[in-house]
């Protein structure tokens, strides 16, 4: 996120788009806390939650129109002059000339310019800025040049008018209003709104783009990088985070370079000239890259030898590896062994049918995690027509390894969570028999990996062999790695006036101080300053203090460590005009102060305020580039406009199911969204409007219950908290198909059907959309065939046997929150 | 005596996310029970012997005709006159030094008056142990300078541990402010010394009447009935007694006849 949970009790007005109260309920205290400072809370979510229960205002919408409410809160905000135009102006690519050949959405029938049928892709070549003489964007100050960002943008949301709102996402025209009202005029210097999101958001065809209408919504009205406002990414668990800023994902390496592709990358200078743009902060790349390479290979990795860059595996393509990728190629019989490190894609997947038959067809499965999920006894799953009788191990040659692992209280290291926060624990107690940690598996398994390849002359054995894997004898030392993280001094540094900046080993400060010469090493440049040394040349662990905050320092700068720099609010460059100075007394946080010394002798000048300058602290405001708060693009400003490969602005299309057709346009899906084609009729999808699957289903997560239930199905006290798995549904639709509150209903989709128990309430109701009323049901999906014994409620048939393996362009996420269902009472 | 401790459960703080039931599980060590469909998200439907905590979860139209979802953390209330500790033959029930009310599980002998002298239907018997059980408020916790398990863990603040008359304060400002914000039937129940019970020590703030959260109005003890239930009793009995001899006295004669 780009703020700080704590943070929020600064905003006058906060927008929850996800259901926080049930989801992030530790992290709520800071909305319950602006509450009572009296800032109003807007939910906007198709379910009355918790969260709607604690809110001023609960603005239901149909699910799959995120687009659509962001957009007409855009057009509101212009329409009424509300946005903040200063900070746009001077912050945001808004002012920015677009080549004359692009065209919005508006004008292309729901297509931007450059569209190949054939391709399902686009051609972005006019989807960029014109440039002056020098090579530098064109702009207009007064934003009223046609093809300026601003028109653009204007232009291409002049159909999301507050009608168009109400006939597609079925929001009162009166409601959407108080809404967009109440939003939008908490912007300007006064005042700042936040607004969060999880996976309501993600979890779409266009997932990626719903995220950036959200952003360009903040940007419009200004409330990035200054206090109280902010866009708040409210990530999974507790070391979600974590997770893909150490890369557990297909697309990125540690500190999210780009993953290399083996044509277009074959060396490291074409890797590097090819990601590492020619402006802003990320040109420092090639410190980072080959930082992190050192870190990795040790002395092994020298200059000649590219730092080892040949030993990281390559993508093949761009469209191959995510988690949808894997388990279609999986049932194809592409892939023959599979490691579940803490994940259960037999319930938590998309289209988790599927996943179940693709487990089958492994030669060997890996299972590491706390409890016996269902994943590692895949061939328990009762019986599910039509597709598989109940399994049995009779015709399944899988090999299934199960290596129990550790929680959190059972060993020592960091969590980072969902405000870059870097949190370290120690074990409270030793795990129980032979359960080790994730971290000891592996390393004994890259232990035993090296004595197996050792003498190897293979070239694919090359990368694991030249690993500096040494943490320690058995059990590794986490600090150790914490250490390799944060990155060391190789040799003595210098500066260039000949002083000592480190001594040998010391780890770095700060991520300026990589260098791209093989003298520095980190594992991860944006976690370098976690750790430093003392004056004795002991690790002190940053991630480890515990200053709670106070009245000087209410961001409590003192507890954990936040990366980048310790820095908790991103982007803080915009939280002061241009010439510096705060925006208003109420919002000050960061300034230009004129008199405070500089870094270089006999100069003055430097920012100051509440937070770590998330830029150069002695750039003076009116220094080139002192008004580029984004110092993470190129060009230094927010982008409305801003590529991606569905569209340079966000455009609405319906979800892959819909039950209604596109009013905005001709263009009923995503363009571009992924769609897998699978044999055995394992991927069917309901048409537009079908009679068959007449309902939008949406699922969800519950407070007492943790993902794929794992962390709490097999908890007593979590799992008695809910009698039994169970379906949402409203009054109207119960009365029109005989339901009462607890009968047992049968869910069906394409893909699958499921049993669960009725939950009748006022909770739900129908939309209008249209002037149609369209049903929407929901069902969380926390349940599977295995918990506690004695407590049958703790097991249930599986939610996500409905969804399908579709994705979104850029990042091939699965669409869960907005499918198509039919509902019928009893077990069908 | 020690300064008076006490919980304050600010219900318009409450997000119904149940680490409060879920806490007081743990910590006490209380069991499994196998829960009952209720048709909304709360379960259990009453405290037994092995929940202390319970959150409630109400469904309930404003006057706006806007749902409101009312979400109430209920607990024993410690109650200065409590039901429980007078009906108590064994003397097991007691007042700690800080006020609250702790049942002592060595000398209860399972009679189980105080289940029913309990205006609020905390107290439960456990049919394993033969004794009364309810919430302790963390006995073991307060004596190691600890505040009650629930408190601990709710993440909104809307349990809150400390001395009596600092909370009271601090819920009588609350209760002003939410009434500014639109609350117009914010209100504290148990938090007056003066009022019902001699006053909880484990008070809440609710934003609607009390019988909306199934809290009885102005509860009474049972006992605060004996007396005149007991002259009554008398009557009745020298009723009965009276109308016993004359039926006799009938029949008696109608024997001389024989």
């Amino acid at each position: 996120m780009t703020t700080n949970l704590i943070d929020i009790q600064n905003s006058d007005v906060i927008m929850a788009t996800s259901n926080m109260a049930e989801n992030h309920p530790v992290g709520f205290q800071w909305v319950m806390k602006a509450k009572e400072r009296g800032a109003k809370l807007i939910h906007v979510d198709p379910r009355f939650t918790r969260t709607s229960a604690a809110a001023d205002m609960h603005v239901p919408l149909r699910s799959g129109t995120n687009i659509v409410f962001f957009g007409g809160m855009i057009k509101y905000a212009i329409d009424h002059n509300l946005h903040f135009k200063d900070y746009v102006v001077h912050y945001t690519n808004a002012s920015f000339l677009i080549d004359p050949e692009f065209k919005t959405a508006t004008d292309g029938g729901g297509l931007f310019a450059g569209y190949d049928a054939a391709k399902r892709a686009y051609d972005q070549k006019s989807w960029k800025y014109q440039l002056d003489a020098e090579g530098n964007p064109k702009r207009d100050l007064t934003l009223r040049d046609p093809n300026s960002v601003f028109q653009l943008m204007r232009r291409h949301y002049s159909r999301y008018t507050v009608e168009m709102v109400e006939r597609v996402c079925g929001i009162p025209k009166e409601k959407f209003v108080a809404a967009a009202k109440l939003f939008c005029e908490a912007s300007g210097p006064e005042k700042t709104g936040s607004i969060t999101y999880a996976l309501n958001l993600t979890q779409h065809t266009n997932g990626v783009e719903n995220i950036r209408a959200l952003c360009m919504l903040q940007l419009l009205l200004g409330n990035v990088g200054r206090p109280g406002g902010g866009v708040v990414a409210l990530r999974g668990h507790a070391n979600v985070q974590g997770a893909t800023d150490l890369a557990v994902l297909y697309q990125d390496l540690p500190g999210y370079h780009p993953m290399p592709l083996r044509d277009a990358h074959p060396d490291l200078k074409t890797y590097l000239e090819k990601t590492t743009p020619k402006s802003g902060f990320v040109v420092n790349r090639p410190k980072w890259v080959v930082s992190m390479l050192k870190a990795w290979y040790g002395d092994r990795a020298t200059k000649e030898n590219d730092y080892g860059f040949d030993w990281i595996a390559k993508r093949a393509s761009a469209d191959a590896y995510s988690h949808q990728h894997i388990f279609v190629d999986m049932y194809n019989g592409k892939l023959k062994g599979f490691f579940a490190i803490g994940q259960n894609p037999a319930v938590g997947g998309p289209n988790a049918k599927l996943a179940r038959a693709a487990l089958e067809k492994l030669d060997w499965l890996v299972v590491q995690d706390i409890f016996l999920t269902e994943t590692a006894e895949f061939w328990k799953a009762p019986a599910s027509p039509p597709h598989r009788e109940a399994a049995g191990t009779k015709n399944i040659k899988t090999e299934v390894f199960f290596l129990p692992a550790a929680p959190a209280a059972e060993k020592d290291g960091t969590l980072t969570n969902t405000m870059r926060l870097i949190q370290w624990h120690e074990k409270a107690v030793d795990p129980p028999g032979d359960v080790r940690s994730d971290a000891e598996h592996i390393y004994q398994l890259g232990k035993r990996l090296r004595t197996l390849y050792a003498g190897s002359k293979a070239k694919r054995d090359q990368g694991i062999l030249a690993l500096t894997w040494d943490y320690g004898d058995k059990h590794p030392d986490m600090l150790k790695v914490l250490v390799e993280m944060n990155g060391v001094a190789i040799e003595e540094l210098r500066d260039k006036d000949g002083k000592v900046l480190y001594r040998k080993g010391e780890p770095l400060k700060t991520f300026a101080d990589l260098r791209d010469d093989g003298t520095t090493t980190s594992g991860i440049w944006i976690y370098t300053g976690a750790t430093v040394w003392d004056a004795e040349g002991k690790v002190v662990n940053r991630t480890a203090s515990h200053k709670k905050g106070d009245e000087k320092d209410y961001l409590a700068h003192g507890w954990g460590w936040s990366w980048p720099a310790n820095r908790r609010i991103l982007y803080n460059r915009a939280s002061a005009n241009p010439a510096g100075k705060p925006w208003s007394e109420k919002k000050k946080f960061l300034w230009w102060d004129p008199e405070a010394p500089s870094n270089v002798p006999d100069k003055k000048g430097r920012w100051v305020g509440l937070d770590v300058p998330d830029f150069n602290a002695f750039l003076a405001p009116d220094a080139k580039g002192g008004d580029n708060p984004y110092i993470m693009r190129a060009d230094g400003k927010g982008a409305f406009f801003g590529p991606l490969l569905d569209g340079p602005f966000p455009e609405h299309y319906e979800p892959v199911e819909s039950p209604v057709k596109n009013l905005l346009s001709r263009q009923q899906m995503n363009p571009t969204a992924k769609i897998w084609k699978v044999g055995d009729k394992r991927n069917e999808l309901a048409g537009v409007g079908s009679a068959e699957y007449p309902y939008v289903i949406t699922t969800y997560r519950l407070t007492e219950h943790h993902l794929s239930g794992v962390m709490s199905r097999y908890l007593p006290m979590l799992a008695e908290l809910f009698e039994s798995h169970f379906a949402e549904i409203s009054h109207e639709l119960a009365k029109e198909l005989g339901i009462a509150n607890g009968d047992t209903i049968t869910v069906m989709s394409p893909r699958g059907k499921i049993h669960a128990k009725a939950m009748v309430t006022n909770r739900f109701k129908p939309f209008t959309i249209d002037g149609k009323k369209i049903h929407q049901i929901g069902v969380p999906w926390h349940w599977g065939y295995n918990g506690v014994p004695g407590l049958p409620g703790s097991k249930g048939d599986i939610t996500n046997d409905l969804s399908a393996t579709v994705g979104d362009s850029n990042v091939f996420i699965q669409e869960t929150k907005a499918f198509c269902c039919n509902v019928k009472k009893g077990v069908v | 005596m020690a300064r008076t401790l006490a919980m304050f459960t600010d219900t318009s703080l409450c997000i119904g996310c149940r680490a409060c039931q879920v806490a007081c599980k743990q910590w006490n060590e209380l069991g499994m029970e196998v829960p009952e469909w209720t048709g909304t998200y709360q379960n259990h439907t009453h405290f037994t012997d092995q929940t202390f905590r319970l959150v409630r979860f109400i469904e309930e139209p404003k006057p706006t005709g806007e749902l409101a979802w009312l979400l109430m953390s209920d607990v024993c209330k410690h109650c200065a006159q409590a039901g429980c500790l007078e009906a108590c033959p064994t003397g097991a029930i007691y007042r700690t030094q800080y006020g609250t009310v702790d049942i002592n599980q060595d000398t209860c002998n399972g009679c189980r008056y105080c289940v029913s002298s309990c205006p609020f239907g905390v107290v439960a018997f456990n049919a394993s142990s033969g004794t009364a059980k309810k919430c302790t408020f963390c006995n073991d916790r307060i004596h190691n300078g600890l505040g009650p398990a629930c408190a601990k863990a709710c993440p909104t603040e809307s349990i809150q541990f400390g001395f009596r008359d600092e909370l009271v304060a601090r819920a009588q400002k609350r209760v002003e402010t939410l009434k500014g914000m639109g609350f117009k039937e914010a209100q504290l129940y148990g938090a007056d010394s003066n009022g019902f019970l001699g006053g909880l020590n484990a008070f809440f703030l609710l934003l609607a009447r009390p019988g909306t959260y199934n809290l009885p109005d102005s509860p009474k003890l049972p006992q605060r009935n004996v007396v005149v239930d007991s002259l009554l009793s008398i009557g009745s009995a020298v009723l009965v007694g009276l109308g016993a001899l004359l039926a006799f006295r009938e029949r008696g004669q109608g024997g001389g006849d024989a």
